[in-house]
């Protein structure tokens, strides 16, 4: 059953917990190598420090590794487990927007917030649906925002 | 024991896109993705998506999907590659935006490193708009990933800025 449960509802709007972010160069290579982007600004430290940047940057999108392991979206998992409480069993990533601020370079440390910022149900053809916005928000060791992410799930 | 040295090969900047050779309806250069069940587990390992909805039949199938589907923030990656690879190492993405409204399937592997034939997702965009604002030089993108039959199941849109030639 599609239902937006009062669990879920008592969620929205509340930023959970920090959860820190390493964005180790590796790991950059490793998400272009799985994109097939071979952008040098990516990972090779020589080209990228004669770009503006002065070293090498994230792609747009990549926020790097939990220092502790687990899960990168911190909202996300509480939000999926509550979904899944209330019977849903499907959970479909509807779509995400993405803002940046300022560039993610590598040895950056991030810390992540996340917060359901909406439910709404909707009845479709396929019967009742659940959409849920997830916001993140991602901050940088000085303390600069970096990005804003709205994603869309769609549970039933 | 095998030395390894870097390869010393200089690696040159792409050519630079400017503001002003930027017009409304210009294409952006189309970014062709063939997508393997193998670079879906890489994809897998580097975002750490590790729903099995994108590696295992009888999930998928429970799911209500035929087979295993592409992450759709994989293909929200392979967007991202198709506008940097426009705007060059001078431009600079501001906003990156995509919906997800089909299912799109990756081939499977025939050998090593060989797919079997089937689809190739081809990322393309258009320019929708041009702006300046708080001294940036805006450009606004409608893009998508159209796969072999041409249907676009993942629109988007970007914001980037540019440089100037001025």
């Amino acid at each position: 059953m599609a239902e937006i449960t009062p669990e879920m509802q008592a969620m929205i709007g509340v930023w959970s917990e920090p959860v820190v972010l390493e964005v180790e160069k590796g790991a950059i290579v490793r998400y272009c190598d799985a994109v097939h982007d071979d952008n040098p600004l990516y990972r090779n430290e020589e080209y990228a420090r004669n770009t503006r940047y002065g070293g090498i940057v994230s792609p747009p999108g990549f926020f790097g590794w939990p220092v502790g392991g687990g899960n990168i979206e911190a909202g996300m998992a509480r939000v999926v487990g509550a979904v899944a409480q209330a019977g849903m069993l499907r959970i479909l990533d509807g779509g995400i927007e993405l803002n940046f601020y300022v560039p993610v370079r590598a040895g950056d440390i991030l810390v992540t917030y996340g917060k359901l910022a909406e439910a709404r149900k909707k009845e479709t053809k396929q019967g009742g649906m659940v959409f849920l916005i997830i916001e993140q928000k991602y901050l940088n060791q000085n303390g600069a925002l970096v990005a804003l992410a709205r994603q869309t799930l769609i549970c039933s | 024991m095998t030395h390894h040295t870097e390869k010393k090969a200089e690696i040159k900047p792409k050519k630079q896109i400017y503001f002003e050779d930027v017009n409304v309806g210009d294409a952006v250069p189309t970014v062709s993705k063939v997508a393997t069940s193998r670079m879906l587990v890489q994809w897998a390992g580097a975002s750490g998506d590790f729903n099995p909805l994108h590696y295992e039949d009888d999930f998928a199938k429970a799911m209500w999907v035929n087979s295993p589907i592409i992450h759709g923030q994989l293909k929200r990656a392979w967007l991202g590659h198709l506008v940097t690879n426009w705007i060059g190492d001078e431009g600079t993405v501001k906003k990156l935006a995509c919906q997800f409204r089909g299912m799109d399937y990756p081939r499977k592997m025939k050998t090593m490193d060989e797919p079997h034939e089937g689809d190739t997702y081809q990322c393309k965009g258009v320019v929708k708009a041009k702006r300046q604002e708080n001294g940036e030089n805006l450009v606004d993108l409608e893009i998508w990933v159209e796969n072999g039959q041409g249907v676009k199941n993942t629109p988007g849109s970007a914001t980037v800025a540019l440089p100037s030639k001025k």
